[in-house]
């Protein structure tokens, strides 16, 4: 079997596994595991509105698994994608919010805004990273706590008068549309998606056909054959993780600008930028294996919230099962090792 | 070789995060009812809660249990033309979840909770047939009916009986974030507390979380350890601390007065300590909020078609929205406690005392 099968093949057993562990856990505390699925399914795709949701919670988790793929590819982990996407999301509302401009500025600058908050919360773990070897999954993690606490701090005495949440963003600066709403009855899907989508074409333009994104990928292989070729490691790492948090800016973007509307005290993290850290894995890191992969969770996410009416089964459930999925992705190197098996077995 | 082990190490840690994250809730199995089956179509009704959970011994399990008690009034069952619930995990789902039950026809939809306020207004201009109620904050559209509470007169008589219960004259508050509902809770505590003796010193502090019960504890040790003897919360899971380092001092402890008040349902169960094969407790009282009342109350009234579409309902005292639970037998003074909140319940039932609902109102509050 040939390697690009193999990463095609892999992630598929991977879910039908997670699915088939799913199904033995429900039916061994005994839920109905069919109707459970079939809740599921209509739940993400019954009705057009639902859909639009679905596509909706897919927007942000592309650009989120982008976020961490793109650190992935060179050689980082940018664990920090939640928090460089609170600091997006706070970005983009305080723009929305602020100014007084046509749409044509005001969006755009919303969007940028968001994106370079996003880079510059990920310059600071790169530069840690690139001048004193501070390793970027401890800062990353750390940045999260300080994004968390410092964007609620702003919200209450910044942008509000110690209320839990800002005004909502001028009309302007919104990436809603009636047009959208008005095709998926009344769900929230925003322009969004379509920047999203714009993302996963840079990303791979930007690796795969400029002498940068070589650059970028050589340093991830090997930072000391890099170095001797001629180029700045430095450099490189700082640039892998600005791109990575301006991804996840952007991810932060479409929730302030297009789910939303605005800004609200967190009690905790959204979760977004972890579950990107699954979406870029089971993507394979790859852009297009990440559309199908943030596809895949959104709709898990959003058709579970009807399992409960429509089967009695918890939601808790589809959590278990998306766990089980990043599980056997993660353990796919056994799925490999069987795979090798098989096929082998095949040619004799 | 070695960074993908690293790899592998992290995701296995995100999949266990993922799998303990879903531990820990229990769940009644759905008695599912056909939907079809229904000779006229019964009343129904359904809440959102947020992310706290159904079983979170406060607010959306006390809305639950009104709901609940709703159905078997009127002989509902639960799941679909009934009575149900939907739980959400982040505040992306409010709105997805709204639309759900609104969506299957469900007669009237709780959002229970301050943070829907956004979610309710939107969906309520969208679906214009449903009905749809918030608790905790007012939206202000025709189909749409609010619920508020005055928090502060059940906090007032919180306040009143640690004035009554504190030896040392110093009483410390807990407070989840700084929110206006938990405003309410602060300044009607501080009132009732000055309203008996205003030289008692009341420390204040904010956790900024409600779901951080390590966070209450922290705070409550250090208030027990200056000398505060009794302290009420309004945190509501973070309060959770408050009552484990109450009942760890008391068992290191037992000679020693000290009291934690609970707040939204009465959370006397929390505040069992057995100390040598006797049982104490060291929940003073608990600052009701009845959700379920209220909740209970406005489903009735949309059932016989009074429903208080764009309308305000505000239960306080005198509604029996709010109130104090039943004071902790243990407590030397109960008698005299009792016989306090009793006078100044009285004084709020009938007017004659305005709880001021804000610090700024409690700035000028005077008893006189």
């Amino acid at each position: 079997m040939s390697n690009r099968m193999k990463n095609i093949v892999v992630p598929l057993v991977a879910v039908l596994l997670g699915v088939l562990v799913g199904t033995i856990i429900m039916v061994a505390t005994g839920y109905n595991a069919g109707s459970a699925f079939i809740a599921l399914w209509n739940g993400a795709f019954g009705e057009i509105y639902y859909t639009g949701e679905v596509v909706r919670q897919v927007t942000p988790y592309i650009l989120a698994g982008l976020a961490v793929a793109f650190a992935f590819r060179t050689g980082l982990f940018n664990i920090g994608v939640e928090g460089q996407l609170i600091v997006g999301w706070l970005a983009a509302v305080w723009v929305g919010v602020a100014f007084e401009l046509p749409k044509f500025i005001h969006l755009p600058l919303a969007v940028l805004a968001a994106a370079a908050a996003g880079a510059m919360w990920a310059f600071i773990p790169g530069l840690l990273k690139a001048k004193f070897k501070v390793h970027e999954v401890i800062v990353t993690i750390m940045m999260n706590y300080v994004a968390l606490h410092v964007t609620n701090y702003i919200i209450r005495t910044v942008l509000s008068e110690k209320s839990d949440r800002t005004e909502m963003i001028a009309e302007s600066a919104s990436l809603r549309s009636p047009f959208l709403e008005g095709l998926t009855d009344y769900s929230r899907l925003h322009w969004g998606i379509l920047i999203a989508l714009a993302c996963v074409f840079i990303m791979w333009f930007l690796l795969e056909k400029t002498s940068k994104g070589y650059e970028l990928r050589a340093v991830g292989f090997n930072q000391h054959a890099s170095e001797y070729a001629g180029m700045s490691v430095s450099k490189n790492i700082i640039l892998s993780m600005v791109i990575s948090g301006a991804f996840a800016g952007l991810a932060g973007a479409m929730e302030a600008l297009g789910t939303f509307g605005y800004a609200a005290i967190k009690g905790g993290f959204t979760g977004v930028g972890f579950d990107g850290i699954a979406v870029a894995l089971l993507g394979g890191n790859g852009p297009i294996g990440i559309i199908f992969a943030a596809l895949l969770f959104g709709s898990l996410k959003v058709g579970a919230l009807n399992m409960p009416l429509e089967a009695g089964v918890p939601n808790e459930l589809v959590d278990i099962i998306i766990a089980l999925i990043v599980f056997f992705v993660a353990a796919s190197y056994m799925i490999r090792i069987f795979i090798d098996r098989i096929s082998k077995k095949g040619v004799k | 070789m070695k960074k993908r082990k690293f790899g592998l190490a992290l995701s296995l840690v995100l999949a266990a995060g993922t799998i303990l994250g879903a531990c820990g809730k229990s769940e009644e199995k759905g008695g599912e009812t056909a939907g079809g089956d229904n000779k006229e179509k019964a009343f129904s009704v359904a809440m959102v809660t947020d992310v706290g959970g159904v079983d979170d011994k406060s607010f959306n399990q006390s809305a639950w249990e009104g709901l609940k008690a709703f159905g078997e009034e009127n002989g509902l069952e639960k799941g679909k033309g009934g009575f149900d619930y939907l739980q959400s995990q982040s505040d992306a789902d409010y709105s997805t979840n709204l639309n759900t039950l609104a969506r299957q026809d469900f007669d009237l939809v709780f959002g229970i909770g301050f943070l829907m306020e956004g979610a309710i207004n939107e969906i309520a201009q969208q679906q214009k047939d449903s009905h749809f109620g918030i608790v905790d904050a007012v939206v202000d559209q025709p189909n749409v009916a609010s619920i508020m509470f005055k928090e502060q007169e059940a906090a007032f008589l919180a306040g009143v009986a640690a004035a009554n219960a504190t030896k040392e004259n110093k009483i410390g508050f807990i407070g989840g974030m700084e929110i206006p509902v938990i405003e309410r809770f602060e300044s009607g505590f501080l009132a009732g507390v000055q309203a008996v003796n205003p030289d008692i010193k009341v420390e204040v502090q904010y956790a900024g979380a409600f779901d951080k019960a390590e966070l209450g504890q922290t705070i409550a040790s250090k208030m027990y350890s200056s000398g505060v003897d009794v302290i009420f919360h309004a945190a509501g899971g973070t309060g959770n601390g408050l009552f484990k380092e109450a009942r760890d001092l008391k068992k290191k402890d037992p000679a020693r007065e000290l009291w934690a008040i609970g707040v939204d349902s009465d959370q006397t169960a929390e505040g069992v300590v057995e100390i040598d094969g006797k049982e104490h407790n060291v929940i003073l009282t608990s600052a009701l909020k009845r959700v379920d009342n209220a909740v209970k109350d406005l489903s009735t009234k949309a059932k016989d078609g009074s429903f208080p579409g764009g309308e305000t309902t505000t239960y306080g005292l005198a509604e029996d929205g709010v109130g104090l639970a039943p004071i902790n037998p243990e407590v030397s003074t109960k008698a005299e406690i009792e016989g306090a909140v009793k006078e100044w319940q009285e004084k709020i039932k009938n007017g004659d005392l305005t709880v001021p609902s804000s610090k700024d109102e409690l700035a000028s509050f005077s008893v006189e």
